[in-house]
C-alpha cells in the first residue's frame, strides 16, 4: 500500500505543474484588468499604470508564472490584489469552513443515499424501489438554490428554529455549528444524495445477479448476511470512486450553497475572485483544490483495499 | 488492521474530515446579540486602508472605524469632524484647517497636527494610493501649530475640502502607517478594528476613548457580507441582522409592508445611465457618434417613468442631470421630459437617417440590467433604432468601454458631495471617465473654471451653463438617479440616511 501512496504523489507533482499552468494562462487570457477594478469607479489611468508596476503585471507572463511558482516554492502564495490579505492565509481561514460544509453534506448524501439504494435493489420493481428513485430524481431536479431559500424562509423567517445564516466552527460551538449546518448540508446532500443512490442500486443490482451470490443464498445463508457481508461490500467499490469525487467536488465549494447560507467557504471566495481577476487568489485556491482532489483520489485507493481485500495484492 | 464494514468506512472518511475541519476551526465570531448591531452589506469590503479603498461597502465599514477631517450632511453642505474650522486666503492657494483638540487613535496616540500632516502625505504619495488624483492640487501641508495645518495648492481648487469628506481626509495613527494597514486598521473613530473573516464578517468594537463616545451606544459592530437581495432580507427578517444596505427594487414592497421592518430611502447621489461612444475609435463612426440630433431622437424614444414603473416598481426616480436633488446644482427648472416618437422620427429624418439605425449596447450580465436593456431596446424601436444587446461581465465591459470598443454602454456613478466629482471626468476632454470622447472647448473651459470657483453662487452658474451644453449635445444619456433603500428593524431607531447612503452608527439605538 505504501509503494501505491508514494507511486501516486509522485504522480501528483508533474499534474500539480500542468494544472498551475493551465490555470494561470487561463485567467491571463480572461478579459478585463484587474487593475481597471482595483482602480476603483475613478479609473485613474496614473494610478493603474502605478499599480500594475508594482505587481509586475507588465513582465512577460511566463516570467509572472516562474516568479510565482518560485514563491509557491518556497510557501508563499502572495497576496490578494483586493484586500491585501496573503493568500495563503486566506486558504487556510477557509478550508476548515470547506471541509466542515463538505463533511457534513456528504454524511447527509450517505446516510440518505445508501440505504436508499440498497433498498431500492434488494426490493427491485416494488413499491419501495419506485418510491427510492422518485426520492432521488426530485433530489436531482430541485436546484440548490431555490431548496435553499425556501428553507430559510421556513425554517429561519417563519418557524425561527434555525439560523439563516453563518459560519460556526464545529470544535468552539458543537450545537451553534449543528444549527447553522443542519440546512446547507441537506441542501447539498440531498442533490449528492441521488447520485448515490443510483449508483448503489445499480452496483447492487449487478453484484446481486453474481454467481458467488447465487452460491452464497444457495449455502443457505440468511439473506441479511448475504445483502451486507457479501454483496454491499463489492457493489461499494463504484460507489466509493463517486463518492469521493463528489466529496472532491465539495471541497472545490458549493458556490451557490455558500451564496445563499452565507457561509465563507472556498466558492464564494473563487467566484469573487474571478470577477475581481484576483489572480493570486485564483490560483492559489485551485493549487488548493487540485491538491484535495488528488488526495480524495489517493483516499478512493486506499478505500478500495480495505473494502476489498482481494485488491491488496494488486 | 481491523476490518470495517464497507458503509462505516466511508461514513468515517466524512466524520474525520468534519473533525479535521474542527480542529482546523478558527475562532469563535462574537456574535452575541446584547449590545451588538449586526448589519448586512451587499458585498465584501475591499482593502480596509482609505488610501487604497475603492468600494462603497468599504466606505460604510470606514464610517464606523475611522474619522475624518469633514462629513457631508444631508444637504450636501460640509459637516466638521476632526476639522472644526476651516478658510482659505485671499489667492485661493492655501486652505488652512483648525484640528479637533483631545482626540486619540485606537492605539492611544494623540491626534494633532503631525499625524494629520502624515496621512495626507501618505494619500497623496503612496504608490498604492487611489487618493492620489483626488489630492493632486495639493503641493505641500504645513504644520502651523499642533492643531492647525495648512495645505499649499498647486491650483485653487474648491473640491479639496469635499475631497477631505471622503477617504482623503480619514485619519490613522501615524505609527500604523509604515506596517500593514489593511490587517489592521488603527484609525480614530467611534470603533476600533476586531476582526475580518474574508467574504462573511468585520467585527468592530466600541472604543471608549472616542471623542464622541457618548452618542454611540452599541458595544460592538459587525458587518456581514450578504450579497444575495433575498437571502439578506431573509437574514433581516429572521433576527440575524439589525439592518441591510441596498433593499433590492422587487423587495421594497413586500418589506414595507412587514410590520417588523421599516425602510428608509433617500435619493444617492449617482445616477444611472448609458455612455455613448462620440470619438473613441471606429465604433464611434455612426450618424449615433457624429449628429447630437440622432442621440436627442434616442433620448425622446426612451420614457423614463416607465422605466421605473416596468423595473424598478417605482422606486428609482427618473432623471435627465448628472446631479442629484439633493445638490444645490440641481436644475429644478428642468424637467424629465416624457417621451415622443415622433419628434424622434422627425429629428432622425432631419439627420438624414434611414431606419432602421443598427447600434448594439453593452450592459452588464445582472437581471436588472437586461430587463432594463430589454425595456429599452423595445422602446427605442419604435422610433427606428435597431439595438442589439451584449450581455458582459462588467470588467470586461469596463475594458471594452475605455479601448472604445463600443457604441453604447449601460454604465452608472455613484456620485460624489462635490459636482465636479459627478461632471469634470465624463464631460471634459481627456477626463478619467469620458470613454466616449466627448470634446468640446466650451465645457472644457466652464468645467475647468468651477473647479477654482469658491463662491458657490459663481459655481452654479458654470455648472448651469454647462448643463446647458449637456442637454443639447448628449455626451452621456441619464436614465434615472440611484436611490438607497436600507431596511432597518422597527426594534432599531435613530438612523439617518443621507444621500451619500452611507451608515453612520451615533445615535442608533436597539429598543
Amino acid at each position: 500500500m505504501l509503494k501505491l501512496i508514494l507511486n501516486r504523489l509522485l504522480i501528483a507533482i508533474p499534474t500539480l505543474l500542468i494544472v498551475s499552468l493551465f490555470v494561470f494562462a487561463l485567467q491571463h487570457a480572461l478579459p478585463g484588468d484587474p487593475f481597471l477594478v482595483m482602480a476603483g469607479e475613478e479609473r485613474d489611468p496614473e494610478a493603474i499604470a502605478r499599480l500594475r508596476a508594482i505587481y509586475r503585471m507588465d513582465d512577460p507572463i511566463i516570467m509572472q508564472y516562474f516568479a510565482w511558482l518560485g514563491q509557491v516554492v518556497q510557501g508563499e502564495f502572495g497576496r490578494s490584489l483586493r484586500t491585501g490579505e496573503p493568500v495563503l492565509g486566506l486558504i487556510l481561514q477557509k478550508l476548515p469552513v470547506t471541509i466542515q460544509l463538505a463533511a457534513a453534506s456528504m454524511l447527509v448524501a450517505l446516510a440518505i443515499g445508501l440505504p436508499a439504494g440498497i433498498i431500492a435493489a434488494v426490493r427491485k420493481g416494488t413499491a419501495a424501489d419506485y418510491t427510492a428513485s422518485a426520492i432521488a430524481l426530485s433530489g436531482l431536479s430541485i436546484p440548490n438554490f431555490w431548496l435553499g431559500i425556501v428553507m430559510i424562509l421556513v425554517f429561519a423567517v417563519e418557524l425561527r428554529w434555525l439560523p439563516a445564516s453563518g459560519y460556526v466552527p464545529f470544535f468552539s460551538d458543537p450545537l451553534g455549528a449543528l444549527e447553522t449546518l443542519v440546512m446547507p448540508a441537506f441542501v447539498l446532500g440531498s442533490g449528492l444524495a441521488a447520485f448515490i443512490m443510483r449508483h448503489t442500486r445499480s452496483a447492487m443490482l449487478e453484484v446481486l445477479r453474481s454467481d458467488y451470490v447465487r452460491t452464497a443464498r444457495a449455502k443457505g445463508l440468511d439473506e441479511r448476511v448475504v445483502i451486507n457481508k457479501h454483496a454491499l461490500r463489492n457493489a461499494l467499490i463504484p460507489v466509493i470512486t463517486l463518492s469521493t469525487i463528489l466529496f472532491g467536488e465539495l471541497l472545490a465549494g458549493a458556490v451557490l450553497t455558500e451564496q445563499v447560507f452565507t457561509i465563507p467557504g472556498f466558492g464564494k471566495l473563487i467566484v469573487d475572485a474571478v470577477f475581481n481577476r484576483d489572480y493570486g487568489v485564483v490560483q492559489g485556491v485551485v493549487l488548493c483544490t487540485a491538491v484535495g482532489f488528488i488526495g480524495m483520489n489517493l483516499l478512493a485507493d486506499v478505500l478500495y483495499i480495505v473494502v476489498n481485500p482481494r485488491l491488496r495484492g494488486r | 488492521m481491523s476490518r470495517p464494514t464497507a458503509t462505516w468506512s466511508l461514513a468515517a472518511v466524512a466524520a474525520s474530515a468534519l473533525a479535521l475541519a474542527a480542529s482546523m476551526a478558527m475562532p469563535s465570531p462574537a456574535m452575541a446579540q446584547g449590545s451588538t448591531l449586526r448589519i448586512g452589506l451587499q458585498e465584501d469590503p475591499d482593502m480596509l486602508d482609505p488610501h487604497r479603498a475603492r468600494t462603497f461597502v468599504g466606505r460604510i465599514v470606514f464610517k464606523g472605524l475611522c474619522d475624518k477631517l469633514f462629513d457631508a450632511g444631508p444637504d450636501l453642505q460640509l459637516i466638521p469632524r476632526l476639522a472644526t474650522e476651516w478658510s482659505f486666503s485671499a489667492d485661493g492657494m492655501t486652505a488652512t484647517i483648525k484640528l479637533r483638540p483631545n482626540v486619540k487613535f485606537h492605539d492611544g496616540a494623540a491626534f494633532d497636527a503631525a499625524a494629520a500632516k502624515a496621512n495626507i502625505d501618505r494619500a497623496r504619495t503612496l504608490p498604492e494610493s487611489l487618493r492620489r488624483s483626488e489630492l493632486a492640487t495639493v503641493d505641500s501641508v504645513e504644520v502651523v501649530d499642533p492643531l492647525t495645518i495648512a495645505l499649499k495648492l498647486k491650483q485653487r481648487d474648491a473640491t479639496l475640502l469635499s475631497q477631505l469628506a471622503d477617504r482623503a481626509g480619514m485619519m490613522m495613527s501615524p505609527a500604523s502607517l509604515s506596517g500593514d494597514v489593511a490587517a489592521r486598521p488603527i484609525c480614530s473613530g467611534p470603533y476600533k478594528f476586531v476582526e475580518r473573516v474574508q467574504n462573511d464578517r468585520i467585527v468592530l468594537e466600541k472604543f471608549a476613548d472616542h471623542w464622541e463616545a457618548a452618542n454611540y451606544s452599541f458595544d460592538r459592530v459587525i458587518y456581514r457580507s450578504i450579497p444575495d437581495t433575498t437571502v439578506r432580507l431573509a437574514n433581516l427578517r429572521s433576527g440575524e441582522l439589525d439592518m441591510l444596505e441596498r433593499l433590492a427594487a422587487t423587495d421594497v414592497k413586500s418589506a414595507q409592508a412587514d410590520r417588523t421592518l421599516r425602510v428608509i430611502f433617500t435619493p444617492g447621489l449617482g445616477y444611472q445611465g448609458i455612455t455613448l461612444n462620440l470619438a473613441n475609435g471606429d465604433a464611434a463612426n455612426t450618424p449615433f457618434g457624429k449628429d447630437k440630433r440622432v442621440r436627442q431622437a434616442f433620448s425622446l424614444a426612451i420614457d423614463r417613468a416607465v422605466i421605473n414603473q416596468v423595473v424598478f416598481e417605482n422606486t428609482h426616480p427618473p432623471t435627465i442631470q448628472p446631479f442629484p436633488p439633493s445638490s444645490p446644482y440641481y436644475r429644478k427648472d428642468i424637467p424629465v421630459p416624457g417621451r415622443d416618437v415622433a419628434k424622434a422620427r422627425a429629428l432622425l429624418r432631419e439627420a438624414g437617417v434611414t431606419a432602421p439605425l443598427k447600434l448594439e449596447a453593452m450592459i452588464t450580465n445582472n437581471p436588472v440590467d437586461a430587463q432594463l436593456g430589454q425595456v429599452i431596446q423595445a422602446m427605442v424601436q419604435e422610433a427606428g433604432f435597431d439595438l442589439q444587446l451584449r450581455s458582459m461581465e462588467f470588467a470586461s465591459q469596463l475594458r471594452d468601454q475605455q479601448q472604445g470598443r463600443f457604441q453604447l454602454s449601460r454604465v452608472g456613478w455613484s456620485g460624489r458631495i462635490d459636482p465636479d466629482g459627478n461632471v469634470h471626468p465624463f464631460w471634459t476632454t481627456g477626463g478619467g471617465q469620458n470613454d466616449g470622447k466627448y470634446s468640446n472647448a466650451e465645457m472644457d473651459r466652464l468645467l475647468n473654471a468651477a473647479r477654482a470657483v469658491y463662491d458657490p453662487v459663481e459655481r452654479k452658474k458654470l455648472y448651469d451653463a454647462a448643463q446647458d451644453i449637456a442637454f443639447d449635445e448628449m455626451p452621456l444619456l441619464y436614465l434615472y438617479n440611484q436611490p438607497w433603500y436600507f431596511a432597518t428593524s422597527t426594534r432599531l431607531t435613530g438612523f439617518q440616511l443621507h444621500p451619500d447612503g452611507m451608515i453612520r452608527l451615533a445615535g442608533l439605538k436597539r429598543q
